[in-house]
Protein backbone atom coordinates (compact mmCIF):
# COMPACT_ATOMS: atom_id res chain seq x y z
CA UNK A 1 0.00 0.00 0.00
CA UNK A 2 1.43 3.31 -1.26
CA UNK A 3 1.61 5.98 1.52
CA UNK A 4 1.28 9.71 1.00
CA UNK A 5 2.24 11.81 3.81
CA UNK A 6 -0.03 14.81 4.17
CA UNK A 7 3.01 17.01 3.57
CA UNK A 8 3.87 15.90 0.43
CA UNK A 9 1.20 17.03 -1.41
CA UNK A 10 0.76 20.32 -2.72
CA UNK A 11 -0.20 22.63 -0.71
CA UNK A 12 -2.67 24.42 -3.13
CA UNK A 13 -3.96 22.51 -5.90
CA UNK A 14 -5.62 24.49 -8.44
CA UNK A 15 -9.18 22.89 -9.31
CA UNK A 16 -9.08 23.87 -12.99
CA UNK A 17 -5.99 22.43 -14.13
CA UNK A 18 -7.66 19.50 -15.51
CA UNK A 19 -10.05 21.91 -17.50
CA UNK A 20 -7.00 24.13 -18.12
CA UNK A 21 -4.70 20.96 -19.31
CA UNK A 22 -8.52 19.69 -22.01
CA UNK A 23 -8.36 23.71 -23.16
CA UNK A 24 -4.94 23.28 -24.28
CA UNK A 25 -5.52 19.76 -26.19
CA UNK A 26 -9.03 21.28 -27.61
CA UNK A 27 -6.53 24.57 -28.91
CA UNK A 28 -4.22 22.17 -30.51
CA UNK A 29 -6.22 19.96 -32.39
CA UNK A 30 -8.35 22.97 -34.12
CA UNK A 31 -4.79 24.64 -34.55
CA UNK A 32 -4.40 21.50 -36.70
CA UNK A 33 -7.36 21.50 -38.80
CA UNK A 34 -6.93 25.21 -39.00
CA UNK A 35 -3.47 24.31 -40.82
CA UNK A 36 -4.60 21.85 -43.20
CA UNK A 37 -6.48 24.61 -44.34
CA UNK A 38 -4.58 28.22 -44.92
CA UNK A 39 -6.37 31.08 -45.60
CA UNK A 40 -9.38 29.43 -47.07
CA UNK A 41 -12.86 30.71 -46.77
CA UNK A 42 -11.44 32.71 -50.12
CA UNK A 43 -12.41 32.22 -53.24
CA UNK A 44 -15.95 30.95 -54.14
CA UNK A 45 -15.28 32.80 -57.69
CA UNK A 46 -13.34 31.36 -60.25
CA UNK A 47 -10.64 31.86 -60.75
CA UNK A 48 -8.54 31.46 -57.14
CA UNK A 49 -6.33 33.81 -57.22
CA UNK A 50 -3.02 34.27 -55.26
CA UNK A 51 -1.83 38.14 -54.83
CA UNK A 52 1.21 39.47 -53.28
CA UNK A 53 3.44 42.29 -53.46
CA UNK A 54 6.79 43.36 -53.08
CA UNK A 55 8.53 46.42 -52.31
CA UNK A 56 7.71 48.38 -56.12
CA UNK A 57 4.82 45.99 -57.50
CA UNK A 58 1.58 43.74 -56.61
CA UNK A 59 1.16 40.01 -58.11
CA UNK A 60 -1.60 38.52 -59.07
CA UNK A 61 -1.45 35.30 -59.91
CA UNK A 62 -4.71 32.62 -61.36
CA UNK A 63 -4.48 29.40 -62.89
CA UNK A 64 -7.02 29.17 -65.67
CA UNK A 65 -5.47 26.25 -67.34
CA UNK A 66 -7.25 25.69 -71.05
CA UNK A 67 -7.84 28.86 -72.13
CA UNK A 68 -6.28 30.75 -75.24
CA UNK A 69 -4.34 33.90 -73.63
CA UNK A 70 -6.79 35.65 -76.50
CA UNK A 71 -9.80 34.72 -74.56
CA UNK A 72 -8.62 36.42 -71.19
CA UNK A 73 -9.79 39.92 -70.81
CA UNK A 74 -8.03 41.55 -67.99
CA UNK A 75 -9.31 45.45 -66.88
CA UNK A 76 -7.96 47.77 -64.18
CA UNK A 77 -10.00 51.13 -62.96
CA UNK A 78 -9.17 52.71 -60.08
CA UNK A 79 -8.31 50.16 -57.39
CA UNK A 80 -10.48 47.37 -59.41
CA UNK A 81 -8.53 44.23 -61.13
CA UNK A 82 -11.32 42.48 -63.21
CA UNK A 83 -10.34 39.03 -65.20
CA UNK A 84 -12.72 37.46 -66.97
CA UNK A 85 -12.88 35.17 -69.93
CA UNK A 86 -14.19 31.50 -71.34
CA UNK A 87 -13.18 28.27 -71.72
CA UNK A 88 -14.10 26.80 -74.63
CA UNK A 89 -11.74 24.23 -75.28
CA UNK A 90 -14.32 21.46 -74.32
CA UNK A 91 -15.10 19.08 -77.13
CA UNK A 92 -18.60 19.00 -78.66
CA UNK A 93 -20.84 17.05 -77.55
CA UNK A 94 -20.26 14.18 -80.43
CA UNK A 95 -20.87 10.49 -80.13
CA UNK A 96 -18.26 10.19 -77.41
CA UNK A 97 -18.13 8.25 -74.61
CA UNK A 98 -17.19 9.99 -71.57
CA UNK A 99 -15.28 7.65 -68.75
CA UNK A 100 -14.60 10.62 -66.50
CA UNK A 101 -15.49 14.27 -67.05
CA UNK A 102 -14.17 16.46 -64.90
CA UNK A 103 -13.24 19.60 -66.53
CA UNK A 104 -15.14 22.13 -66.77
CA UNK A 105 -16.34 25.00 -69.53
CA UNK A 106 -17.59 28.00 -69.25
CA UNK A 107 -16.95 31.72 -68.94
CA UNK A 108 -15.70 33.78 -65.61
CA UNK A 109 -15.28 37.06 -64.43
CA UNK A 110 -13.87 37.97 -60.85
CA UNK A 111 -13.09 41.15 -59.70
CA UNK A 112 -10.98 41.98 -56.79
CA UNK A 113 -10.55 45.49 -55.10
CA UNK A 114 -6.40 45.72 -54.98
CA UNK A 115 -4.59 46.79 -51.30
CA UNK A 116 -3.03 49.62 -52.93
CA UNK A 117 -2.64 52.49 -55.41
CA UNK A 118 -1.83 50.88 -59.12
CA UNK A 119 -0.39 53.00 -61.86
CA UNK A 120 -2.93 51.16 -64.52
CA UNK A 121 -0.70 52.43 -67.30
CA UNK A 122 1.88 49.90 -66.86
CA UNK A 123 0.35 46.92 -65.92
CA UNK A 124 1.40 44.11 -67.32
CA UNK A 125 0.35 40.35 -67.88
CA UNK A 126 2.01 37.01 -69.04
CA UNK A 127 0.04 33.95 -69.38
CA UNK A 128 2.46 30.59 -69.70
CA UNK A 129 1.42 27.23 -69.31
CA UNK A 130 -2.05 28.06 -67.89
CA UNK A 131 -1.07 30.66 -65.48
CA UNK A 132 -1.40 33.87 -65.09
CA UNK A 133 0.96 36.36 -63.51
CA UNK A 134 -0.74 40.06 -63.17
CA UNK A 135 2.13 42.40 -62.15
CA UNK A 136 0.98 45.86 -60.99
CA UNK A 137 3.33 48.69 -60.17
CA UNK A 138 2.45 50.48 -57.31
CA UNK A 139 1.50 54.46 -57.52
CA UNK A 140 4.41 56.66 -56.92
CA UNK A 141 2.19 57.75 -53.47
CA UNK A 142 2.48 54.47 -51.83
CA UNK A 143 5.66 52.81 -52.30
CA UNK A 144 7.44 52.94 -49.24
CA UNK A 145 10.19 55.60 -49.11
CA UNK A 146 13.21 55.20 -46.94
CA UNK A 147 14.02 58.48 -44.98
CA UNK A 148 17.69 59.41 -43.82
CA UNK A 149 18.41 60.08 -40.38
CA UNK A 150 20.49 62.89 -40.00
CA UNK A 151 23.09 62.81 -37.14
CA UNK A 152 24.49 66.41 -36.46
CA UNK B 1 -20.95 29.86 -76.73
CA UNK B 2 -21.58 28.10 -73.12
CA UNK B 3 -23.27 30.41 -70.80
CA UNK B 4 -22.71 28.11 -67.88
CA UNK B 5 -20.17 29.54 -64.99
CA UNK B 6 -17.59 28.45 -64.30
CA UNK B 7 -16.62 27.17 -60.32
CA UNK B 8 -14.04 26.96 -58.23
CA UNK B 9 -12.41 23.63 -57.32
CA UNK B 10 -10.08 23.21 -54.50
CA UNK B 11 -6.77 21.06 -55.39
CA UNK B 12 -6.92 17.86 -54.05
CA UNK B 13 -3.56 16.45 -53.11
CA UNK B 14 -2.32 13.14 -53.75
CA UNK B 15 -2.64 10.30 -50.72
CA UNK B 16 0.74 8.57 -51.55
CA UNK B 17 1.06 5.65 -49.57
CA UNK B 18 4.48 6.37 -48.40
CA UNK B 19 6.00 9.68 -46.85
CA UNK B 20 7.75 11.59 -49.95
CA UNK B 21 11.41 12.32 -48.62
CA UNK B 22 11.23 16.15 -49.91
CA UNK B 23 8.71 18.42 -48.86
CA UNK B 24 7.23 18.77 -52.71
CA UNK B 25 3.28 18.96 -52.91
CA UNK B 26 1.49 17.03 -55.62
CA UNK B 27 -2.14 17.59 -56.38
CA UNK B 28 -4.19 15.43 -58.26
CA UNK B 29 -5.31 16.64 -61.72
CA UNK B 30 -8.77 17.33 -62.85
CA UNK B 31 -9.57 14.76 -65.87
CA UNK B 32 -11.85 14.00 -69.43
CA UNK B 33 -11.38 10.61 -70.72
CA UNK B 34 -13.53 10.10 -73.35
CA UNK B 35 -13.52 7.14 -75.87
CA UNK B 36 -14.49 7.13 -79.32
CA UNK B 37 -14.09 3.72 -81.82
CA UNK B 38 -10.47 4.49 -82.22
CA UNK B 39 -8.72 5.87 -79.59
CA UNK B 40 -9.14 6.55 -75.56
CA UNK B 41 -8.67 10.93 -75.36
CA UNK B 42 -7.42 11.90 -71.36
CA UNK B 43 -6.91 15.54 -71.25
CA UNK B 44 -5.38 16.78 -67.80
CA UNK B 45 -5.35 19.79 -66.18
CA UNK B 46 -1.76 20.49 -65.01
CA UNK B 47 -1.44 24.33 -64.90
CA UNK B 48 1.92 25.68 -64.66
CA UNK B 49 3.82 22.38 -66.00
CA UNK B 50 5.58 22.95 -69.51
CA UNK B 51 6.17 20.65 -72.46
CA UNK B 52 9.29 19.19 -70.66
CA UNK B 53 7.72 18.85 -67.29
CA UNK B 54 5.46 16.33 -68.59
CA UNK B 55 6.10 12.88 -67.69
CA UNK B 56 3.91 9.98 -69.31
CA UNK B 57 3.97 6.17 -68.75
CA UNK B 58 2.12 2.80 -69.33
CA UNK B 59 3.34 -0.07 -67.58
CA UNK B 60 0.94 -3.10 -68.44
CA UNK B 61 -2.34 -1.94 -67.71
CA UNK B 62 -1.27 1.30 -65.71
CA UNK B 63 -1.01 4.67 -67.20
CA UNK B 64 1.03 7.31 -65.32
CA UNK B 65 0.54 11.00 -65.60
CA UNK B 66 2.84 12.83 -63.66
CA UNK B 67 3.84 16.81 -64.42
CA UNK B 68 6.22 18.59 -62.85
CA UNK B 69 6.34 22.20 -61.83
CA UNK B 70 8.51 24.62 -62.74
CA UNK B 71 9.46 27.98 -60.32
CA UNK B 72 6.28 29.88 -59.73
CA UNK B 73 8.22 32.91 -59.21
CA UNK B 74 6.93 34.79 -56.12
CA UNK B 75 10.11 34.82 -54.09
CA UNK B 76 10.81 37.54 -51.95
CA UNK B 77 7.13 38.89 -52.33
CA UNK B 78 4.92 39.23 -49.12
CA UNK B 79 1.73 37.09 -49.39
CA UNK B 80 -1.41 38.95 -49.22
CA UNK B 81 -4.01 36.59 -50.23
CA UNK B 82 -3.76 32.80 -50.81
CA UNK B 83 -6.43 31.04 -52.27
CA UNK B 84 -4.68 28.24 -54.48
CA UNK B 85 -1.50 26.21 -53.44
CA UNK B 86 0.62 24.82 -56.03
CA UNK B 87 2.47 22.07 -56.65
CA UNK B 88 3.52 19.35 -58.97
CA UNK B 89 0.76 16.88 -60.35
CA UNK B 90 0.40 13.31 -60.23
CA UNK B 91 -2.27 10.79 -61.35
CA UNK B 92 -2.50 7.19 -62.09
CA UNK B 93 -5.01 5.08 -64.12
CA UNK B 94 -5.99 1.26 -64.57
CA UNK B 95 -6.74 0.80 -68.55
CA UNK B 96 -9.25 -1.57 -69.69
CA UNK B 97 -8.98 -1.11 -72.93
CA UNK B 98 -5.67 -3.03 -75.14
CA UNK B 99 -3.37 0.52 -75.96
CA UNK B 100 -1.35 0.67 -78.93
CA UNK B 101 1.67 1.49 -77.01
CA UNK B 102 3.69 2.51 -80.29
CA UNK B 103 0.82 5.33 -81.48
CA UNK B 104 0.69 7.29 -78.10
CA UNK B 105 0.51 11.07 -78.75
CA UNK B 106 0.91 13.61 -76.42
CA UNK B 107 0.38 17.58 -76.44
CA UNK B 108 0.49 20.13 -74.04
CA UNK B 109 -0.86 23.47 -74.46
CA UNK B 110 -2.16 26.46 -71.94
CA UNK B 111 -1.85 23.98 -68.75
CA UNK B 112 -3.49 20.97 -70.39
CA UNK B 113 -2.09 18.11 -71.41
CA UNK B 114 -3.62 16.18 -74.39
CA UNK B 115 -3.11 12.15 -74.26
CA UNK B 116 -4.10 9.94 -77.10
CA UNK B 117 -4.51 6.60 -76.78
CA UNK B 118 -4.87 4.68 -79.92
CA UNK B 119 -6.60 1.11 -79.19
CA UNK B 120 -5.12 -2.09 -80.84
CA UNK B 121 -6.74 -2.99 -83.81
CA UNK B 122 -9.01 -5.70 -83.17
CA UNK B 123 -8.92 -8.94 -85.46
CA UNK B 124 -10.63 -8.41 -88.13
CA UNK B 125 -13.40 -10.26 -88.88
CA UNK B 126 -12.92 -12.98 -91.53
CA UNK B 127 -15.76 -14.78 -93.45
CA UNK B 128 -14.74 -17.87 -94.16
CA UNK B 129 -16.71 -19.07 -97.50
CA UNK B 130 -17.13 -22.89 -97.91
CA UNK B 131 -16.24 -24.84 -101.40
CA UNK B 132 -18.27 -27.26 -102.31
CA UNK B 133 -16.85 -30.45 -102.93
Amino acid sequence: MAIIRFTDRPLFRNPWTDFERMRREFDTLFQGLARDYPGRPGATVFPALNVSEDADHLYVRAEIPGVKAADLDISVEGDTLTISGERTTCPAEQKLSYHRREIECGRFSRAITLPTRVNADQVSAGFANGVLTITLPKAEAVKPRKIEIKTQ
Amino acid sequence: MTEKEMQVREKQEVQQAGEPTTTERYFVPAVDIYETDEAVTVLADMPGVGKDGVEVRLEDDTLTIKGTKGGNGGEGERVLLREFESGHYLRRFTMTEVIDQAKIEATMADGVLTLKLPKVEPARPRKIVVQGG
